[in-house]
């Protein structure tokens, strides 16, 4: 085995170009217990925990851009107004595992119980590759994550971050899992209202072989949010059958499995309850607006 | 790497974890290595002075970095105020996790002096002890985190 360790970016995708092979290596919260277990043993690993480039974030144009070496702690410490990433970002592991584990590794890993993904996925972030050979592309999510744990990155390929539209309105990440800490979800649910497209986005984790849009759902609650004059008053009541129909379309939407940590039944319940959810506290949220 | 503030080296096998490379390469028996995956926190240390599971670490990558361990809060047999917490509080049973817990209340205090009950059960959410001694060893935080707001 050989460990690479760059100094740059332009360094780590020398390596990469010349090393396909070359497993990257950020935060360890996942390689390295695939490593201590005996699991995997690959036959190169390049280290980008010096890469500076990827370790920050920024905001430009409308947009926000996320490097995939910015770790879970620093997301809760610099990025409030981007609540849902941050309630996400807080409900990972513990602070030993924030404070190493980075938004990259969601992404490389492309677990469904990934906890940021579910975020992004709601926002509708495309990612960010590179290479050396071919330079820069970016990728809609969910042409990015292509099935449980794979992704469409290249071997030559890293993951630079992830970029997204700046959007105006409430939204929450919101989980079930058997303890507030250390917890590898058994739902996890975002969801995000774009007052300036009038939408409501919801995406699911943990409840299907990868991230998923409760689409339906997302069509007929904007519809509903329209109809009942929502959108121009906030303080307009959404009719209760609208909030009924939308955790169903939610729950309908989700695609679970049993497994050790859940049952399908529950799983799909916990949708039902997490969308009922969110979706109040958004809309209540509208009729305070601490987010303008 | 320097370790405890003073530099050192090794030979080991490129996959080998901080926490083995602290343990076996170095002597160092304070970490503990228990879980390997991140969960008991009985193995954190810090990496240029941001608490850490060791066990998550690859050493390699800890090359020309600093590394703080439960052996370099003090020098020779005196205890850290934190210790002697946890020993007057009864925080202490088998032992095995206390290592892990005292890095860890280190670290939090140096970043709250007056944390309150949620924020002490939240930085130590990452570690685990399993004679289930969590109550003791929150009155030992409270202890410690009194004695340090009145020395200084």
């Amino acid at each position: 085995m050989e460990v690479l360790l760059p100094h740059s970016l332009d360094e780590a995708l020398e390596i990469k170009a010349e090393h396909p092979e070359a497993v990257p290596l950020s935060g360890g919260t996942d390689l390295m217990v695939e490593m201590n277990f005996g699991r995997v043993r690959p036959p190169a690993i390049v280290d980008l925990s010096r890469v500076a480039e990827l370790t920050t974030w920024r905001e430009e144009n409308g947009h926000a851009f996320l490097g995939s070496g910015v770790t879970y702690t620093t997301i809760v410490r610099e990025m409030q107004a981007y609540e849902p990433l941050v309630q996400a970002s807080r409900s990972v592991g513990s602070p030993q595992i924030r404070n190493r584990g980075t938004v990259g590794g969601n992404l490389g890993t492309a677990s469904p119980a990934g906890d940021a993904l579910p975020v992004l996925a709601a926002y509708d972030a495309e990612i960010v590759l590179r290479s050396r050979a071919r330079g820069e592309r970016s990728l809609p999510w969910n042409l990015f994550l292509t099935g449980p744990k794979k992704t469409a990155t290249a071997p030559d390929e890293l993951i630079i971050g992830a970029r997204w539209r700046r959007l105006r309105g409430p939204g929450s990440f919101s989980k079930i899992g058997t303890r507030n800490a250390m917890v590898i979800a058994v739902a996890g649910l975002c969801l995000v209202i774009d007052e300036e497209h009038r939408r409501v986005n919801v995406a699911l984790g943990s409840v299907g072989p990868t991230i998923l849009r409760a689409t339906q759902a997302e069509e007929r609650v904007s519809a509903a949010l329209a109809s009942s004059g929502t959108w121009d008053d906030r303080s307009a009541p959404l009719n209760p059958q609208w909030i009924d129909e939308f955790a169903e379309l939610v729950a309908t939407a989700a695609q679970p499995l049993d497994d050790v940590r859940g049952t399908a039944a529950y799983r799909r319940h916990g949708c039902r309850v997490l969308s009922r959810r969110a979706l109040g506290w958004a809309l209540s949220e509208r009729r305070l607006p601490t987010w303008l | 790497m320097r370790v405890n503030g003073a530099w050192r080296e090794a030979d080991v096998w490129p996959g080998t974890s901080l926490l083995a490379f602290l343990r076996e390469a170095l002597g160092l028996y304070g970490s503990k290595n228990a879980c390997e995956q991140g969960e008991c926190g009985s193995c954190s240390v810090w990496l240029d002075g941001t608490l850490a599971c060791s066990c998550l670490v690859l050493a390699a990558q800890a090359h020309e970095r600093e590394v703080r361990t439960v052996e370099g809060l003090t020098s020779g047999d005196r205890l850290h105020p934190i210790q002697e917490a946890f020993l007057e509080a009864g925080a202490v049973q088998c032992g095995f996790c206390t290592p892990g817990f005292v890095v860890a209340v280190a670290d939090l205090l140096d970043k709250d002096a007056n944390p309150s009950p949620a924020t002490v059960r939240e930085a130590l959410s990452g570690n685990l002890c399993r004679c289930t001694g969590y109550q003791k060893i929150l009155d030992a935080v409270q202890l410690a985190a009194e004695r340090r707001r009145a020395g200084s």
